[in-house]
């Protein structure tokens, strides 16, 4: 447990030395969102039905340019080498990562989202929805980002490959994430949405950890 | 299984069956072409475009089929490491993911005429394009790596992380109320279809089946040849 525990707050604190990139997945994930009302035009009607789509989409962009940087550093400076022989099993080990990287991508994404929202004039319930939509889905994002990223470690143009292995995977948390955000305005149950969310959350914190153990086992042969 | 993974054993045993099933394959896809084009009755509702589901069907079945064998091949490889079992999963990927293509094109060419438009998100489109993309990532991964034997392994858990879309896509018309119409064959309570137009599309499906059998042993084969060319080539240079 407190190898687990100790493996984050390395992650954590990693992540707080070069708060750059932390920063930057935030600020890609406001102007990206930004970008949309000037696409569209002002019109108030149109940006409350876009916004639930928009946030999520950009919050999906800014998660997948951070899961490069998931496992390459360590792969780069031979930690992920110690941590493989470590005492601690190598999925428990791609768990934790993925908790750090949640706490320092999606988390953040989670606090900006209401300042996004009251950009597009997003009404206060359908603000609350959201978030709870996004508490729920974004560590599907960096479960199923994990998989990405450890399948593509030291590939050729493997930047660009995240995205292609990545995102049919995310369809459905996308799916799934908007419906609850916009279920009032379309007029359909929230629960269902949010336990599906939540269904592909446990799903996936089960097949995350394993796949990526094995994808990062064969990557350090 | 294990007998043969001896190469020269399986290209052997290939080289027996692939008349086999060439031949039944013209003999099959003739057939269901004749019934299905001249042979069968219009449908009282779409007239005569309803001839376009006997390469529609047999096409959303084989995508689905060849996905599910390389699920099952990419297990193989990761359990047993069975030599030939990763350059089946090689070999079926891009031909799946043709079959997936000519399944959403036909579809779209069919929804043009019936429904009015050429794309439409519901369920089972939506599914059978996240397929069509997880094809091109396998096929992506398997070369995105200088040693060829990570890109394998890679490809192989790609695969059976992405087969939880098949019975998404299968059960997608009736899970969620949608356009594209429910199942008529593959259900509890037998099929619903007509009898003439039944025995086409099997046809054809079996067709479709053993042209997939046919172009996987040959693919399998040249995959083999072209390890044997590689590694006489470094023989060559006294390198081996």
């Amino acid at each position: 447990m407190s190898a687990f525990l100790g493996l984050i707050l390395r992650d954590l604190r990693l992540a707080l030395r070069q708060r750059a990139d932390a920063v930057l997945t935030v600020l890609f994930f406001a102007l990206t969102a930004m970008l949309f009302p000037f696409a569209v035009g002002p019109e108030t009607n149109l940006l409350q039905r876009l916004a639930p789509g928009v946030v999520w989409v950009t919050a999906l962009l800014a998660v997948l340019l951070s899961l490069e940087r998931l496992f390459l550093a360590d792969l780069e400076d031979g930690s992920l080498d110690l941590l493989a022989l470590g005492t601690l099993p190598l999925e428990l080990v791609v768990l934790a990562k993925i908790v750090a990287h949640w706490l320092t991508t999606g988390l953040p994404l989670i606090f900006a989202t209401p300042v996004i929202a009251l950009l597009y004039g997003l009404p206060a319930d359908d603000i609350v929805r959201l978030i709870a939509a996004m508490c729920l889905g974004t560590p599907s994002l960096s479960l199923i980002g994990a998989i990405g990223a450890s399948l593509t470690l030291g590939a050729r143009r493997g930047g660009v490959l995240i995205p292609l292995l990545v995102l049919p995977l995310y369809v459905p948390t996308l799916i799934f994430g908007v419906a609850a955000s916009e279920a009032v305005t379309a007029e359909i149950a929230v629960r269902p949405q949010l336990l599906f969310l939540g269904a592909i959350f446990l799903v996936m914190l089960l097949v995350a950890p394993l796949a990526g153990a094995a994808a990062l086992r064969q990557a350090l042969e | 299984m294990q007998r043969f993974a001896n190469p020269g054993r399986f290209v052997r045993l290939a080289n027996v069956i692939l008349p086999w099933t060439t031949g039944g394959a013209i003999v099959a896809i003739a057939l269901g072409l004749y019934l299905g084009l001249a042979d069968s009755p219009p449908d009282y509702q779409q007239g005569q475009s309803v001839r376009i589901m006997y390469v529609h069907v047999p096409a959303a079945w084989m995508a689905l089929f060849v996905y599910v064998s390389i699920a099952i091949a990419s297990a193989v490889a990761l359990i047993w490491r069975h030599p030939l079992a990763d350059v089946a999963a090689r070999a079926a990927s891009p031909v799946g993911a043709a079959f997936a293509f000519l399944t959403l094109v036909t579809g779209s060419l069919w929804g043009a005429k019936m429904w009015g438009t050429w794309w439409v998100w519901d369920a089972r489109l939506t599914s059978m394009l996240v397929l069509f993309f997880l094809y091109l990532g396998h096929m992506a991964l398997l070369n995105a790596f200088e040693d060829q034997s990570r890109g394998y392994r890679a490809a192989a858990i790609l695969a059976l992380v992405g087969v939880v879309n098949i019975p998404i896509i299968k059960f997608s018309v009736e899970w969620w109320s949608t356009l594209h119409q429910p199942a008529s064959v593959l259900r509890l309570g037998g099929p619903t279809i007509d009898a003439a137009m039944l025995w086409p599309l099997l046809a054809m499906a079996l067709g479709f089946k053993l042209y997939f059998i046919s172009l996987l042993l040959l693919r399998m084969k040249s995959e083999l040849l072209a390890a044997r060319l590689r590694a006489l080539g470094l023989a060559q240079m006294g390198m081996s």
